[in-house]
């Protein structure tokens, strides 16, 4: 069904669709219509299952990872500092394999205050050992969440998908909101193991030596590494149920582009349309979206990459002294590849500042004009 | 009320407690009350060292370690799990030690019972971080020594089990070893009462306390004989009973068997002593009251 409505909703219809028997909340703005919708839903009987009203992010996250190992699937979506204060159990959620969905705004951290789009919440979440997907838009919020189920599920890792605070969880778009026969087929209700068995008592989370420790990171890492392949596999099961499909990371008019622009989030829409501009006034340039950020998908972005000259990073989100985030993953991805492109890295739309056609078509010519590299990170405004 | 006497032993022998550990006769008291159909949440403190090393374990239930501050809002996701899966005859159990539970765990503990969430939290009060080499807590008691206070606490001890009955959760009470019966009964009703029950539990501690190995029990119940822990009940947060009328012994006799009070001056034993009294009269006004409330 077509309907009109924001990504917080969108996101809200999807975590219905999924029949998630345990949501656990904490508010916080701009994610607050997540929980309100799904509290609506609770009291109209339209939601099965339970809602937990927590004291505080943190607990929201116990509360899921401790429902997820007794066997159910869970819930819970916040943003910006929920996310900081929920660090902790980021850890120990990938850490005991507890599959749990969370949706996170992208909203920009203190200090100062601010309520504004920003990546570096999630961002500096990168090393927690969740899978992370980036959205640009409400619909793929909602197919991103129902995709995420069956990608965690199917290898015990929790999942984190991202959209950025107002341009995609307050726009209102067109969705299609699939119907529940379709969700059903696609992600049928599951009994996950049960960590917890009354007839044969285990200890869960014990104290271990520092071989198995490593052993077990190193376990991780291989699943994680699968998630790869994992992601693209639910992704086409996804696109022939539902006739969409989004892939890791998708590829515009590559093919013969010389300069190649990255984004993540909202901005790629922006940059889909700025690029047909820069087309048409005669430039080699294509667009590489990013979806999937951890796993990084390195041989996804190298094939693509391959031959390319220059490329030019637009993060939303930057690791002071360092540079924009996206782009230290994409150069870190590139570094082995023969005859690498020049990586450029340009910070726009921090703290929710807009990123126009104009600012891309900016950055656009900047990097055309380029020929030496640069290794600081270069802000670009509007004008 | 009847306890099963013949229940199995579900803190099996060979675990890692100090000589003497009152937390450990706690929890062992405990587990065997609760049975088997019981899954335990334990937080970072001496139950993670009590615990073991992987791959041994001295729990005999299903056990989580989970984060330090998360005892309640743990045990509360595995109950909501365990609803949704209809499994109904199965109890969660939440232990966290006095740091745990006054200091770090407290907001998650009263979210959890603010939403009445249907968990056992048993907390394990040894009145300072024992597990890292006693450090003073917010249960540790006035001018008592700790490694961070070496010349003795500033402050009081917090009154967890009134913050508790803020909360009008269906049944708090305090209990402490040197009454295992009164520990089992608590329990026991415990378990009979769906929503957030909250068990206060004094547990010496030999290498904390700095006293013989051998006297746990006995420093126990002297608590209890004067008045500094007082055996109560409180539920729906109104109803108080006394489960036990002390014998008023003067505070001196449990303070000067424990070499953490061993510098204490004359005056700093006789505020102990106003304060302990004063308490007492409080509780005594509250069960009172409860009493002639419930005619």
């Amino acid at each position: 069904m077509k309907e009109f409505m924001t990504g917080n909703e969108a996101v809200a219809q999807a975590v219905k669709l999924c029949r998630t028997p345990l949501i656990a909340a904490y508010p916080i703005t701009p994610q607050t219509a997540i929980y309100e919708k799904l509290s609506d839903w609770e009291a109209s009987g339209k939601l099965e299952g339970i809602m937990m009203r927590t004291e505080s992010e943190h607990s929201a996250m116990a509360s899921c990872i401790a429902a997820s190992l007794t066997g159910v699937r869970t819930f819970t979506a916040t943003s910006s500092q929920g996310l900081a204060l929920m660090h902790e159990m980021l850890h120990f959620a990938a850490g005991c394999r507890a599959p749990v969905v969370m949706v996170n705004v992208n909203r920009l951290l203190a200090a100062p205050w601010g309520f504004w789009a920003d990546q570096l919440d999630s961002l500096s979440q990168r090393d927690t050992g969740w899978i992370q997907f980036y959205c640009e838009n409400g619909q793929e919020a909602l197919d991103s969440v129902i995709q995420a189920y069956q990608i965690a599920e199917q290898v015990y890792l929790p999942v984190m998908v991202s959209m950025e605070a107002f341009f995609v969880s307050h726009f209102m778009e067109t969705v299609y909101v699939p119907e529940q026969e379709q969700v059903d087929r696609f992600l049928p209700p599951i009994d996950l193991p049960h960590k917890f068995d009354i007839d044969k008592p285990g200890f869960l989370v014990p104290v271990v030596s520092s071989e198995l420790y490593r052993k077990y990171k190193q376990m991780a890492q291989v699943s994680m590494d699968s998630v790869k392949e994992i992601a693209v596999r639910v992704d086409q099961e996804f696109k022939k149920e539902f006739g969409r499909g989004y892939g890791i990371l998708e590829a515009m008019m590559l093919e013969d582009a010389e300069v190649v622009l990255v984004t993540a989030g909202s901005i790629t829409s922006t940059a889909r349309l700025a690029i047909k501009d820069l087309r048409k006034q005669g430039n080699k340039i294509g667009l590489l979206k990013l979806r999937l950020f951890r796993p990084f998908p390195r041989e996804g972005v190298q094939q693509a990459l391959r031959g390319k000259k220059k490329i030019a990073v637009i993060d939303r989100n930057i690791s002071l002294g360092s540079g924009g985030i996206f782009c230290q993953e994409l150069r870190a991805a590139l570094v082995h590849s023969p005859d690498h492109p020049l990586t450029f890295s340009y910070i726009a739309g921090i703290g929710g500042t807009d990123v126009t056609p104009e600012v891309i078509q900016k950055i656009a010519l900047d990097v055309i004009a380029r020929s030496e590299p640069i290794d600081q990170p270069m802000w670009i405004m509007e004008e | 009320m009847v306890i099963p006497d013949q229940q199995p032993n579900l803190l099996r022998p060979g675990h890692a407690a100090c000589a003497g550990c009152g937390l450990a006769i706690g929890m062992k008291l405990v587990l065997q009350t609760m049975g088997p159909r019981t899954i335990a949440v334990i937080v970072p403190s001496c139950e993670g060292a009590i615990g073991g090393v992987y791959p041994n374990t001295s729990y005999g239930v299903p056990t989580i370690h989970s984060a330090f501050e998360i005892a309640a809002p743990t045990a509360a996701g595995i109950a909501n799990a365990l609803k949704i899966q209809g499994k109904d005859d199965i109890q969660v159990l939440a232990f966290a030690g006095d740091g745990g539970t006054f200091d770090i765990g407290l907001a998650s503990l009263s979210g959890a019972t603010k939403n009445n969430e249907d968990i056992l939290y048993v907390c394990l009060d040894n009145e300072a971080y024992m597990n890292t080499g006693i450090q003073v807590s917010s249960a540790t008691p006035s001018y008592a020594w700790t490694r961070t206070t070496p010349e003795g606490n500033p402050h009081r001890k917090k009154n967890i089990m009134e913050i508790m009955a803020a909360h009008y959760n269906p049944y708090s009470a305090t209990a402490t070893i040197g009454f295992p019966r009164d520990l089992q009964q608590k329990i026991t009703k415990a378990k009979s009462i769906r929503g957030t029950k909250f068990i206060h539990t004094l547990v010496p501690c030999p290498t904390g306390w700095r006293t013989p190995s051998d006297i746990s029990p006995e420093l126990s119940i002297l608590a209890v004989e004067t008045k500094v822990f007082p055996l109560y009940e409180v539920e729906d947060g109104k109803r108080y009973t006394i489960n036990h009328e002390p014998r008023n012994l003067s505070v001196q006799e449990y303070l000067l068997k424990q070499g953490r009070f061993r510098h204490l001056k004359e005056e700093q034993i006789r505020q102990i002593q106003m304060d302990v009294d004063e308490e007492w009269k409080k509780l005594k006004h509250r069960a009172c009251h409860s009493r002639s409330k419930g005619k």
